[in-house]
């Protein structure tokens, strides 16, 4: 009995493994493609077989030197500054309003509570437009600040999850603060920040993230101020039908360039979200 | 149902009647969300009629200083000793008088018609001149920027006569007005919000509800390629855009697009979180089974799909599909080993809408999955384990303890974030705009493809074709759509009732 027990449980673990080496394989097979046919050597565009006949670095070194239409290294450089900036802002930003709704209690609270939710439900797309003439009215159109001032400006209403995490610090933790003589402003300096290191790695690394992958907003904002794309509008202007003769391997090479540090970044976030999210259910 | 009873309940039972009772909720939760709009607008209207008050009775009870206020900003304050804020004050309405001579009132005068004089070449003497006109859209723009501005400056008012009022009545009490550093330190203290706010809210208040009441605005005007200023200038029509998207009879595109592309977005919604959620939980349950081993790769393989930015899997996934992709190649190799000698060339994309629709819902299945499984791996870890215990105890197989606490356990937690993913798919423009970019095209929609949903479509009216106000009527359509979806669902969650239940 015990016997035919385990094995049907191996039988069934056996299905299992197959199910999911397969699935695996589907879900990692894109990104297998991607990077090999990066260095491939032959062929323009595609090439009706799956793996490359000639392997070569030729993609990447042209990634990085051809210029004219392409400029990838200002590109990357153009990204990096940006979301340094935004993502400096951001957690500034979001970390202020999170704190304040979770522990500072005043008059219009719950309103702005409820005015921010009631405006991240409008479909970001309406807005891009007014956004682009009222930075073109400031002067700020074809300028990276006018990027840095777009994905910073609606950080703080962003705040639903670092609010749930500061939910979880107890509170007593601030009356035993306040007895002591501690003011508001030393209490989040002094007892709330050391103690939120995960939420505060979740904020840094998803607003640091954003910048590499918005491609509509930059586009506007960039118009065809080539020397100021950011890589994702790059990327997705060399895909174009105007360039995608020329640039594909470069185009794929460029992908893997970007994707291998977001796609780290984005492990090391999940992993410090799941862990800001746990320490708030744990009480929930 | 009391307590004890809900407690004597098996885990079935109970997610049984909490099913039950979220269903049976429903129609409570929306009658309670339209009488709380109702509540929140008299009360509203209360709080306005109670100001007006509050505003005569401080008036009559004032003394010269504090009715000088009503007129000159500061003046009370400064009487009462309180120069530094008084002369703020006073800086304001300053300010605030040289805004609207120089700039604002050039705009707000015109903002019941969005002017009336185009932008013209005339010929003088026969030579082209230019003569410059009004610009609506620039109208219409600063008009909401000093509408704001204004106000502000009126909550700055009201804000004055208070402080005046109040700095009276401490002083008929021989109190002294506490100086400038013992305030400067209750921004640290006791106003700390205000320290933390302004920087965020003001940043708000410029780039999103300024643009945000701009866009509404535009709605209700014609602002199209026909109303371009400065060449030619919109105004206002009223409900027209929306007449337009609710005119649905045979001949009227605009009318029958919407109608469409509204059914394929919650055709769309549906099957993105619901296929999505039912096989990610699947998965998530076959990588938690006790047993399988290398649990934490299984989970990497997956999540690898969503860390990758989606305009790169995304446009990657456009070209594996395209007529000679990846995918082709693939089958061709596949049909070669069966003995066929020609080639697959499958249009996934460009050919039929039902093909198109498929593939589109078949790659989000790709895209959507791992994230049910990062969230199910959480919520799996957390369930209890001495209810599995007790269960074993008890003789329960393993497909008993299944539908008996995993399933109702997760299906519970899961369900207001069920909601969400679905007022999420609902604006899911990353997955049709760089698969298809709506596509494949059709001359029955208006600027749209079968596969548009009406984020896309919304995108597309702003940037291709200029239909600004419509294109803002389907904005504000899709916010009362998500709008109503999502507050119903806020008002009912647990967490938002008991938000002081664990501080």
């Amino acid at each position: 009995m015990i016997k035919s027990y385990k094995l049907r449980r191996n039988i069934a673990n056996a299905i299992i493994y197959v199910i999911l080496a397969i699935m695996g394989i589907i879900w990692v097979s894109p990104f297998a493609y991607l990077l090999m046919h990066s260095f491939r050597a032959e062929g323009l565009i595609t090439v009706n077989y799956l793996i490359p006949h000639e392997w070569t670095f030729q993609n990447y070194i042209d990634l990085f030197t051809v210029k004219g239409s392409l400029n990838f290294p200002r590109w990357l450089l153009n990204t990096f500054v940006v979301a340094l900036f935004s993502c400096v802002i951001c957690t500034i930003s979001v970390l202020a309003v999170s704190y304040t709704f979770s522990r500072l209690r005043f008059k219009a609270r719950k309103k702005l509570m409820n005015v921010g939710m009631i405006l991240g439900m409008f479909p970001g797309f309406m807005t891009m437009i007014a956004i682009y003439y009222l930075l073109k009215a400031m002067g700020l159109d074809r300028n990276l600040v006018a990027l840095v001032i777009c994905y910073s400006s609606g950080a703080g209403l962003g705040f639903q999850i670092s609010k749930g995490f500061f939910d979880t610090i107890p509170r007593a933790l601030d009356e035993a603060a306040t007895i002591d003589g501690a003011n508001k402003n030393q209490i989040f300096w002094k007892i709330i920040l050391p103690m939120s290191a995960p939420i505060i790695v979740y904020t840094v690394l998803t607003s640091f993230i954003g910048p590499w992958c918005d491609f509509i907003l930059a586009r506007i904002i960039m118009g065809d101020r080539r020397d100021l794309y950011t890589v994702a509008i790059g990327l997705f202007d060399m895909k174009s039908e105007e360039f995608i003769n020329t640039y594909y391997k470069q185009f794929l090479a460029g992908s893997v360039i970007v994707a291998i540090p977001i796609t780290t970044l984005f492990m090391i976030m999940q992993k410090y979200y799941v862990e800001g999210v746990t320490a708030g259910g744990v009480k929930g | 149902m009391t307590f004890v009873e809900y407690k004597m309940l098996n885990p079935f039972q109970r997610f049984a009647y909490n099913f039950k009772k979220f269903f049976k909720g429903i129609p409570g939760a929306v009658a309670g969300f339209f009488k709380g709009v109702g509540n929140a607008i008299v009360k509203f209207f209360k709080g306005i009629a109670k100001g007006f008050a509050n505003y005569g009775t401080t008036f009559v009870k004032g003394d010269w200083a504090t009715k000088l206020s009503y007129l000159i900003f500061g003046v009370g304050d400064i009487h009462k000793g309180k120069v530094y804020k008084g002369i703020l004050f006073f800086l304001v309405e300053v300010l605030y008088i040289l805004y609207m001579v120089f700039f604002g009132w050039g705009f707000i005068s015109k903002f019941g018609t969005l002017g009336t004089q185009a932008t013209k070449t005339v010929y003088v003497n026969g030579f082209p001149h230019t003569e410059p006109g009004d610009n609506s859209m620039l109208i219409l723009l600063y008009s909401v920027l000093t509408i704001v501005i204004t106000v502000v400056v009126f909550a700055i008012y009201i804000a004055n006569i208070k402080d005046a009022y109040k700095h009276q009545v401490m002083r008929a009490n021989g109190e002294k007005p506490t100086g400038l550093k013992h305030d400067a330190k209750e921004f640290l203290d006791g106003k700390y919000h205000i320290t933390l706010l302004s920087f965020p809210v003001l940043m708000i208040c410029i780039f999103n509800i300024l643009p945000l009441i701009f866009m509404i605005l535009i709605a209700f005007t014609n602002y199209d390629k026909q109303h371009m200023p400065p060449g030619t200038l919109f105004t206002w029509v009223g409900f027209k855009n929306f007449g337009d998207l609710f005119h649905i009879v045979d001949g009227a595109k605009k009318g029958i697009t919407f109608i469409k592309l509204t059914e394929w977005t919650i055709i769309w919604a549906i099957l993105a979180t619901f296929v999505n959620y039912i096989l990610g939980m699947i998965v998530a349950l076959m990588i938690n089974k006790k047993g399988i081993k290398l649990k934490a790769l299984w989970r990497t393989l997956f999540v690898i799909a969503i860390a990758v930015p989606q305009f790169v899997s995304l446009l990657l996934m456009n070209q594996m599909l395209a007529t000679n992709g990846a995918i082709n190649v693939l089958l061709t190799e596949i049909t070669h080993l069966f003995g066929n000698e020609g080639l697959v060339e499958i249009q996934f994309l460009n050919s039929t809408p039902l093909m198109a629709r498929a593939t589109v819902v078949i790659v989000n299945l790709w895209v959507g999955i791992p994230y049910t499984i990062l969230s199910m791996s959480g919520i799996l870890m957390n369930i209890p384990e001495d209810l599995y215990e007790s269960a074993r105890i008890d003789g329960a197989t393993p497909f008993k303890t299944f539908t008996a606490i995993t399933l109702p356990y997760m299906i519970f937690v899961t369900t207001p974030q069920l909601i969400t993913t679905f007022v999420g798919n609902i604006n899911n423009f990353n997955v049709i705009y760089l698969l298809t970019q709506g596509g494949p095209s059709t001359q029955d929609y208006y600027q749209a493809g079968h596969t548009d949903i009406l984020v896309t479509w919304l995108f597309k009216l702003s940037m291709t074709s200029q239909d600004y106000g419509l294109a803002s009527a389907i904005g504000i359509l899709v916010f009362i759509i998500c709008g109503t979806i999502s507050l119903i669902v806020y008002n009912n969650s647990k967490s938002m009732k008991d938000e002081e239940a664990f501080s």
